[in-house]
């Protein structure tokens, strides 16, 4: 309980880390992958490409969490994209007389934000229900880890296609450059290493096991209830394989296969647990949601943002 | 006795992978063996490391990613050897262990090893090299170029071009030895050939043999016979390898007609081997082997 306390208090940081790592919008959401694959023939570009991009994000996020509230949800995809056009044109006007050569090599892609999926999910996933503070965080964090992510896609390719780093040269004047990875088809190769090595390393899944939802499923787990579950299998072995099942969804996928395998007789009283079962996970899922409800407003009380806004007014 | 049957197969031909890939080195040696006579030893030293690269990558590789390791089947060996003879005589030592390890870790490896590549490792290998590289792999093309050897020379020596397509006697003196041994028959080469100088006639308008026989060049008949015919990147059924034969011909005389040498036929082939798997969904002939 103190650990979950800890952290769900700590919630900028975690939202930081939440998009710089666990949830990157390119290497774990695979969002924005054609500017991805286009801009980044160089560090400096991959930043550049990511920094207008957190620029748009932060005040995207920041406005639309400000006026959430009176946006009506029939007109929300529009009204989203009007302030999203207003920020990308703010940005691309930067860009355009601060750094030209820079708006050279983004070219379409730098309008192209109004539409990037990284935009539109986080404004219409997070922000539109969350408080503002929480809003521009989540905007950090995605918008560093999508920015860390093309500069390191870029990074590799300018590396190993021109021998150059951040515009520098690097390797031997001898060195002739490995011409392919500074065309798209570079792009795809780093990219698959990276999310490879992404996943491999499995950042996202330490993280998943630390953090509080993640507690309670683990607890779902070991709970008599759920040994209980394991208990209905038929089979001693189909029980073992629940056991070592780690998540409960494929302990339940496990589940409606054996009913399908079993005999005729069996599948009622089959079915009628599994109501049960769903009915129990069902409240669980309810407690669970009013649970963080309660501590989504404790941890407002304890931020002092909420001060201007009714309880309860947060629309899932 | 006990009633039980096992899996299938029931039944197991003799021949397995190492022979059919022993017998298709066997069948390259000529090719190889010309390409070296024309060229001199420093071709010898540049098959040497593509095929000692490419095998050692296999063996790397194939311990990091702690599948069983399949060097023993000579398929490594195959696809160094397919990617050293259509590389120019004068590339660097280091390019052909580049291109071997791209060949096995990039196409095959990761893919799932030999099998599940979908492309020709060899050729994917040989483009990644042209893109890369180009202006390390120079070589005179006689298309390109409009001098045409005589046919005397194309058929024993023709000094230009990539190391394997030196002499087309060569190469189908291995071609006729895979196909007597029943490895490959004529349906992919054939359609490739035939369908390749019909569109030829068809995008010139010209009839002429002496225009027509300056594109019956070495790199042609070795890709027919030795590179389209790849077990693993071809279809199954035998009207679909007719239609992948003519595809290809399609392609290669664009390529061709554009003024590529060997790399329009790499080219050529790796666009053909990614059709493949929708020649195959399509395909209700009968299996072919």
């Amino acid at each position: 309980m103190i650990k979950k306390l800890n952290l769900k208090s700590n919630a900028a940081v975690e939202r930081l880390f939440n998009g710089i790592v666990k949830e990157n919008p390119l290497f774990v959401l695979l969002l924005g992958l054609c500017p991805a694959l286009y801009v980044t023939t160089s560090a400096l570009n991959g930043i550049g490409m990511g920094l207008a991009t957190l620029f748009v994000l932060l005040f995207s996020n920041l406005v639309i969490s400000l006026i959430r509230n009176s946006i009506p949800d029939k007109l929300r995809l529009p009204a989203y994209i009007i302030i999203i056009a207003i920020f990308v044109t703010i940005a691309e006007a930067i860009i355009k007389t601060a750094l030209p050569a820079l708006d050279k090599a983004l070219g379409i892609y730098i309008p192209l934000i109004v539409v990037n999926c990284i935009v539109m999910s986080r404004v219409e996933n997070y922000a539109a229900k969350n408080k503002v503070l929480l809003a521009v965080f989540d905007a950090f964090g995605m918008g560093l880890g999508f920015t860390l992510a093309l500069m390191m896609i870029g990074a590799i390719r300018e590396f190993i296609g021109v021998g150059e780093l951040f515009g520098f040269r690097v390797m031997p004047p001898s060195y002739p450059g490995v011409s392919i990875f500074v065309l798209a088809p570079g792009a795809f190769f780093i990219m698959a290493f990276l999310f490879a090595i992404h996943k491999k390393l499995k950042v996202h899944k330490v993280m998943k096991e630390t953090s509080p939802d993640a507690a309670e499923d683990n607890k779902k787990e070991t709970s008599p209830d759920a040994a209980e579950d394991n208990k209905k299998e038929t089979s001693p072995e189909a029980a073992e394989d629940n056991k070592e099942n780690p998540s409960p969804e494929t302990a339940e996928d496990n589940d409606k296969n054996k009913t399908s395998e079993a005999p005729q007789g069996k599948t009622e009283k089959k079915v009628k647990k599994e109501k049960e079962k769903k009915e129990k996970e069902k409240k669980e899922k309810e407690k669970k949601e009013k649970k963080e409800k309660k501590e989504k407003e404790k941890k407002e009380i304890k931020l002092k943002i909420a001060k201007t806004k009714p309880e309860g007014e947060k629309n899932d | 006795m006990n009633g039980k049957t096992k899996a299938s197969p029931h039944l197991r031909s003799k021949i397995n992978t190492s022979g059919i890939m022993l017998v298709v080195i066997l069948a390259l040696m000529p090719a190889t063996g010309f390409g070296i006579y024309n060229f001199g030893l420093n071709v010898l030293y540049l098959i040497l490391v593509t095929v000692g690269t490419a095998v050692v990558t296999e063996y790397v590789t194939g311990l990091i990613l702690k599948r069983a390791v399949t060097i023993d089947d000579y398929s490594a060996v195959v696809t160094g050897l397919l990617l050293a003879l259509s590389l120019p005589p004068d590339t660097p030592l280091w390019l052909g262990a580049v291109g071997g390890m791209f060949a096995i870790v990039i196409v095959k490896m990761l893919f799932g090893g030999l099998g599940q590549n979908i492309m020709n490792p060899a050729m994917a290998a040989r483009s990644f090299l042209f893109i890369s590289f180009t202006p390390l792999l120079n070589y005179r093309n006689p298309a390109l170029e409009g001098e045409s050897p005589s046919l005397l020379d194309m058929l024993v020596k023709n000094t230009s071009g990539v190391i394997g397509e030196t002499s087309m006697l060569a190469i189908i003196l291995g071609a006729a030895f895979l196909i007597i041994l029943g490895v490959i028959d004529l349906k992919i080469p054939g359609a490739y050939i035939i369908s390749f100088f019909a569109f030829i006639v068809m995008f010139t308008g010209s009839f002429s043999p002496d225009y027509l026989a300056s594109y019956l060049t070495g790199s042609l008949v070795f890709a027919a016979f030795f590179i389209a015919t790849d077990y693993v990147t071809r279809p199954i059924s035998a009207r679909n390898q007719i239609l992948y034969g003519i595809l290809l011909g399609f392609l290669t005389a664009q390529f061709s007609l554009r003024g590529y040498g060997f790399e329009g036929i790499a080219f050529a082939v790796i666009i053909g081997n990614l059709i493949v798997p929708l020649l195959n969904k399509m395909g209700t002939g009968t299996r072919n082997d």
